[in-house]
């Protein structure tokens, strides 16, 4: 967009700079110069000194300075501030003007030169004439000068050159053109800002001294323009500070003047700046809050300050632009670093920008309305001489006059119909459109979706109102769902008709059809005439007819929609519009249930649909058809009526496919599934209803799933939570709010007529072949075919117990871990009513523990449904858990020949394993053999034969067997000796002869064995008799690789007397054996004492007579002296 | 006093929402709905402080060129926004403190009316349906007899059985509130 009247000037804008001009550098041709002009403005970053360079030429002529005004006693200022005054502070009166000149120290024409640079300063001072300005000379050398003080012609020099040019050493600067060029240049530059600045305070303190001769009355435009003026040189100067000081002053004056609606405009332009400036300042200054409250007493300052009525819409514009301006200042400081929070950004200025562009739109709009045989006057009121004003803020055709009398009436008329007439050439909406979508562009930054989504909507107005339409449409339907899905209906029914206009003008058959559909729903807010009038548009849309125009829409705007609507009934085409109710509230309501959550296969599977209208007038349906997850039902779920277009209106309260308003409408849908389908879910995912026919128009509303739209969900949440009594309604008739969507059912098999036995003994015992004997009956009325037993573990539970289960069917053989845990499909044949069958199953758990086993029945029947022949699965399960427990323990031990318990034994002594099979079943066991197979490092003592064989054991009876054994001297093995494996064949007593015999083994523990150096065993008879012999010869073995010392005593007993050696030290060779000869003569009766054998061994120390005590007796029975010496007792002795 | 009264649902759709006739409704209806931004902003400021301790007025939302917007939301989410005229001195936050606690108050004795469904829409147009009363009104709407000013409203019932009536009175005592906090201005 082109500037307009009303934006601010650039120079008010932009960041005032010191003005310095360089003369004498030729940048085109001079490399030299050009690098230096580079230096000075190419790539200025930010911590170089603001000043904005310009190169001019040595005779440049300087804006003339007006003679100096003695006094202001008859001095009428003509306005407030000059146009040009800004700029020419900016861009045309340089604080500093640089003489640059080559010229080095060494130079041989000295003289030439220096008069040359003195004739350029010369120039230059000329055209300056009056002006403060400063002048400096800088010369461009190509040597390196020396440290100062030590080039003597060099300060020589230079003191004579100032000389010549009448210049102070400060302002004679020498730039060797060397490496280090962009250094000089910024230390030039630092001089030349000095320079600037001393020149703007001395601007400042002429402005000031102007003060003292104004008087309040004739003067009072001078307060303004002066502290206006001292405020902006402070800027220059960088003195921001006393800057906004000013600027504040300056704004206290300005409301301080006279107002009147001549000159209104000018106060306000004026306020307008100042009040720009300040707020800039404060935000520079980081103090945000100073600004926005500089901002508001603006507005409110300025706000009643209309002016001219007939001009009224000019306020609004620069309302507008005030709210605009300060949006941007504050966009601008967010962008440098300034946090703005959700209730304070700049989306709010931009947005009331917005609400003063429309405004000024309506303003314009009825103040602008004339004929269109007015013509803009000529000539031109609103050109000037210059083609610009003199000062900010007047009227051109009355330029510089105070007076707040009209003086020409006539001018001034001509002067306001020409604003008038160039106002209404203003693009309104495409101002109002830029600021509207500024604001939304904040209000997206802070959080505020709903101030976006308002803001949308008033852009899509404003692109309705510019005719705009598609736009319109495009950003309105963005917003739409945002109003719906929060249920604000009026808004959304304020925003449906908009769009509704603009879909009608633009003739767009689908967008109008679905605004219709919902403007007339329940969701919308219109008047029941409203609501006729969108119904019987939709229904002339339906009959391929053109609709009555929308109300309130432009006039030529409805003449084109017009022809575009002829123009849609003569094309054919594609006439069918589908549209998905999901996203809107139509106004036909639609809700499917099924009557049930499953139904069996082999009966119908029926669903209601309901359907309600909301609509003012009965309306027709053409079709109604719904889509399964399975499409091969929807074929049995369409409802059609072949009936032409016409009859849409025809009968209209007659007939099923007819909604009457606010009846709710039943439709029952009854289809048989398919057995395929048995298990599975049966999912409607669509119900279409079509309006119109296709020869017409056709509309498709289709609901996803089981129907519901955008609002009913809420509605549903709403109906649950109610707990009001609903009035009753005849019987055939239902209240909307109480059906439930039931969108989906199971398929489930037919209910089997069959039954299930099963016949066994728990528990189960751990290995064996356990028998589970299933008796399956038919109950049916036909044959039933395809019997199929699947019997075994029952699948999902824990992994291990799948590989210690196995099933089958022969129990001849016992299974092994080859069997599966699962039986599956085992035909059976078929089955005649009544007709019973027996199977037997094996089942072999290899852990104790509890088991659920499954036995499922499945058959096939053929049943007819619906006048249907369908064949139907049918199955039934039986589950049962079973425990298993051990059959049997096993307890070892081991004993030496003396029964006496052994912790360990001695290696080549024999010792005794015993073990003792203890029944744990609670039924009957026949133990069938035993086998008791030795590792090698163990040998028998006599035969190995088994002693419990065909044994039957009750519950808690024990089988024990005893063997003897010996274990050769293997030395020392960790952790014992292997014994052997105990093996048990055994069954259950009430098993079947074929069943086979179960092989239990159990590993013996293993035995620690331990060497002794000496072994010691008696040859003694099992008793004695008093006052009879009894001889006892103990044997000595010798069982290391030594020669043993033995030290023998015995010692006396009460109850014997003895013969033999009572002490005795003897020495046995390794290997071999001593054999000790006494001879016992019992004096006591009873279980006597023998005496104790001491056996000490001089070589192991460890040898106690403890240990000797385990292999050799240390009683005797004795009886006593018989009356008849019968042969035993002779033989004995 | 004030313009525009609004009673907004815990999911932000209006209960109730009534504007001076004379302005344009649908302009406070989107300054309701907006506002909306700023109590979503609090609400989720606010956090989960203990229930007793948390302030219920939220103060003012924000301001408008000629509006201010303040608001109030009850522990269970239900808010209410009042609009009122910027020019408007006489009413500062103690003013509109209380009048949020009158409207509060007013809005529990519609919740204490049996008959009013949470959640629905508290009906305020003349032509509009009442609370369906599930007892015959004996004399009147005089029937509904309030034991204590402030508490439950009870319906005496003639005889058992009887078809139910409508019962006006709850949602006019309400809309009389509002009406009397908007009276005052004009």
């Amino acid at each position: 967009m082109s500037p307009t009247q009303w934006d601010l000037p650039v120079e008010l804008c932009c960041r005032p700079m010191a003005f310095v001009t360089l003369t004498g550098l030729d940048v085109v041709y001079n490399a030299v110069h050009r690098a230096v002009w580079d230096a000075f403005c190419a790539n200025r970053r930010a911590d170089r000194v603001p000043i904005s360079f310009k190169v001019l030429p040595g005779d440049h002529e300087y804006p003339k300075c007006r003679p100096k005004r003695t006094s202001y006693e008859w001095y009428i200022p003509k306005g407030i501030l000059k146009t040009g005054w800004m700029n020419k502070h900016l861009n045309l009166v340089p604080a500093l003007v640089v003489v640059f000149y080559e010229l080095d120290w060494d130079e041989p024409q000295w003289k030439e030169k220096q008069s040359e640079c003195a004739t350029r300063v010369e120039i230059v001072r000329q055209s300056l004439q009056g002006r403060n300005t400063k002048v400096a000379v800088v010369l461009i050398q190509k040597k390196t000068p020396l440290p100062p003080g030590e080039d003597v012609i060099a300060s020589e020099r230079a003191a004579a050159l100032c000389n010549a040019c009448e210049l102070s050493g400060k302002s004679l600067f020498v730039l060797p053109h060397t490496d280090h060029l962009v250094g000089y240049i910024i230390r030039l530059e630092n001089a030349f800002y000095e320079h600037a600045q001393t020149y703007y305070y001395t601007e400042i303190r002429r402005v000031k001294s102007h003060k003292e001769f104004l008087n309040k009355t004739t003067h009072q435009l001078l307060f303004v323009r002066h502290q206006f003026k001292i405020a902006f040189f402070s800027e220059l100067k960088q003195d921001t500070q006393n800057a906004l000081k000013n600027y504040r002053t300056a704004y206290n004056l300005v409301h301080e003047l006279r107002a009147h609606e001549t000159n209104i405009l000018e106060i306000k332009t004026m306020a307008g700046f100042i009040n720009y400036k300040i707020c800039r300042l404060c935000f520079q200054h980081n103090t945000p809050l100073d600004a926005i409250a500089q901002f508001r007493k603006h507005i409110d300052l300025c706000k009643k300050k209309i002016g001219s009525a007939e001009l009224s819409f000019e306020h609004a514009a620069w309302m507008s632009k005030q709210f605009q301006a300060f949006g941007d200042l504050f966009d601008e400081a967010i962008k440098l670093g300034l946090t703005a929070i959700q209730t304070q950004n700049p989306g709010f200025y931009y947005q009331q920008a917005a609400y003063y562009a429309q405004e000024r739109k309506q303003l314009a709009k009825s103040l602008c309305n004339h004929e269109a045989s007015i013509m803009y006057p000529n000539p031109d009121p609103l050109e000037t001489q210059t083609g610009v004003l003199d000062f900010y803020g007047q009227r051109s055709w009355r330029q510089g006059i105070l007076s707040f009398d009209l003086s020409d009436p006539e001018k001034e008329k001509v002067g306001v119909l020409a604003i008038q007439l160039k106002e209404r050439n203003v693009a309104h909406s495409e101002i109002i459109i830029t600021l509207l979508s500024n604001a939304v562009a904040q209000f997206k930054k802070y959080k505020c979706p709903r101030m976006k989504s308002h803001l949308m909507v008033q852009m899509g107005e404003e692109y309705y109102y510019a005719k705009d339409y598609t736009k319109a449409l495009k950003l309105l339907d963005y917003v739409m769902c945002d109003y719906r899905s929060e249920g604000w209906w009026t808004l959304l029914t304020s925003i449906l008709t908009t769009a509704l206009k603009c879909s009608y003008l633009m003739a767009q058959l689908k967008d109008y059809i679905t605004y219709s559909l919902e403007l007339l729903g329940r969701a919308s807010t219109l008047k029941d005439d409203q609501k006729s009038r969108i119904e019987k548009n939709l229904i002339n849309v339906l009959m391929n007819e053109s609709p009555d125009p929308e109300p309130d829409c432009d006039i030529f705007a409805v003449k084109t929609a017009q022809k575009l609507w002829a123009d849609r009934i003569s094309l054919a085409g594609s006439n069918i519009f589908t549209i998905g109710v999901q996203d809107f509230v139509p106004f036909v309501q639609c809700k499917a249930k099924f009557h049930a959550p499953s139904f069996h296969v082999d009966v119908p599977v029926e669903f209601d649909i309901y359907l309600k209208a909301d609509c003012p007038h009965p309306i027709r349906f053409s079709k109604l058809c719904v889509s399964f997850n399975n499409q091969e039902y929807n074929q049995f779920c369409v409802i059609e009526e072949a009936s032409k277009a016409n009859e849409v209106l025809e009968n209209p309260t007659q007939g099923k496919m007819c909604l009457v308003p606010g009846k709710t409408r039943k439709l029952l849908f009854k289809f048989v599934a398919k057995t395929e389908d048995v298990g599975k879910k049966i999912e409607i995912t669509s119900v279409d209803l079509a309006l119109g026919n296709e020869t017409g128009r056709c509309v498709v509303l289709n609901w996803q799933g089981g129907g519901g739209d955008a609002a009913s969900s809420q509605e549903a949440l709403q109906a649950a939570r109610s707990f009001k009594r609903r009035p009753k309604l005849p019987d055939n008739e239902v209240h909307w709010d109480s059906i439930i969507i039931q969108a989906s059912t199971m398929i489930i098999s037919r209910v089997p007529n069959i039954s299930v036995h099963l016949r066994h003994e728990p528990p189960a015992l751990t290995n064996e072949m356990y028998c589970l004997v299933v008796t399956v009956q038919s109950h049916e009325k036909t044959q039933i075919r395809d019997v199929k037993l699947t019997a075994g573990l029952k699948p999902g539970q824990d992994a291990n117990l799948t590989q210690k289960t196995h099933v089958t069917l022969h129990g001849t053989e016992l299974c092994d871990e080859s069997y599966p845990a699962l039986l599956t499909d085992i035909p059976v044949g078929d089955l005649h009513p009544g007709e019973q069958l027996e199977k037997m199953l094996y089942v072999r758990c290899g852990t104790v523990g509890s088991r659920m086993f499954l036995v499922y029945v499945s058959y096939l029947i053929n049943i007819t449904a619906e006048e249907k022949e369908i064949v139907c699965k049918c199955h039934k399960d039986e589950t049962v858990t079973i425990e298993t427990v051990f059959p049997f323990d096993v307890a070892v031990k081991f004993v030496s020949t003396k029964f006496e318990h052994l912790e360990r034994v001695y290696a080549d002594i024999p010792f005794l394993l015993m073990t003792d099979l203890l029944s744990a079943s609670p039924w009957a066991l026949t133990v069938v053999s035993s086998e008791l197979q030795l590792a090698p490092s163990m040998t028998t003592v006599d035969q190995l034969e088994s002693q419990v064989d065909n044994v039957v054991l009750q519950t808690g009876e024990s089988a024990s067997e005893c063997f003897c054994l010996r274990c050769p001297s293997l030395g020392n093995v960790e952790g014992g000796v292997a014994t052997g494996h105990y093996i048990i064949s055994w069954k259950r007593t009430s098993a079947m002869e074929n069943i086979p015999v179960i092989r239990t083994v159990i590993t013996l523990p293993h035995v620690i064995v331990e060497n002794i150096p000496l072994h010691v065993n008696a040859d003694l008879p099992s008793f004695g008799r008093v006052r009879e012999s009894l001889p006892v010869k103990y044997h000595l073995q010798n069982k290391t690789d030594f020669v043993q010392d033995v030290e023998i005593s015995v010692e006396p007993s009460d109850a014997f007397m003895f013969s033999g050696l009572k002490q005795i030290r003897l020495r046995i060779l390794p290997g071999t054996e001593q054999e000790m000869l006494y001879n016992f003569y019992p004096l006591m009766a009873g279980y006597q004492q023998l005496p104790s054998l001491n056996i000490n061994l001089l070589r192991f120390p460890n040898f106690t007579n403890q240990l000797l005590r385990r292999f050799i007796p240390t009683s005797i029975f004795v009886k006593p002296q018989g009356r008849l010496m019968d042969d035993t007792s002779i033989a004995a002795a | 006093m004030a313009v525009c009264i609004a009673v907004i649902a815990k999911e932000n759709y209006p209960l109730y929402i009534r504007s001076t006739p004379t302005e344009n409704e649908l302009k406070f209806h989107y300054m309701v709905h907006t506002s909306l931004d700023v109590v979503d902003e609090k609400i989720s400021a606010m956090g989960k402080a203990l229930v007793d301790q948390r302030e219920l007025y939220l103060g003012l939302l924000y301001p408008t060129e000629d509006y201010k917007v303040y608001g109030y939301v009850t522990n269970s989410k239900v808010k209410f926004v009042m609009v009122v005229d910027s020019s408007n001195t006489a009413l500062r936050d103690n003013e509109i403190r209380s009048m949020f606690r009158k409207l509060h108050n007013s809005y529990t004795d519609v919740m204490c009316n049996p008959f009013y469904n949470p959640g629905d829409r508290i009906q305020s147009s003349p032509g509009g349906p009442y609370f369906l009363c599930p007892y015959p009104v004996q004399v009147g709407p005089t029937s509904c007899v309030r034991s204590s000013p402030g508490g439950p409203y009870s319906c005496v019932r003639s005889s058992p059985g009887e078809p139910y009536s409508l019962c006006p009175i709850q949602s006019r005592a309400f809309d009389n509130m509002v009406t009397s906090m908007m009276i005052q201005v004009c």
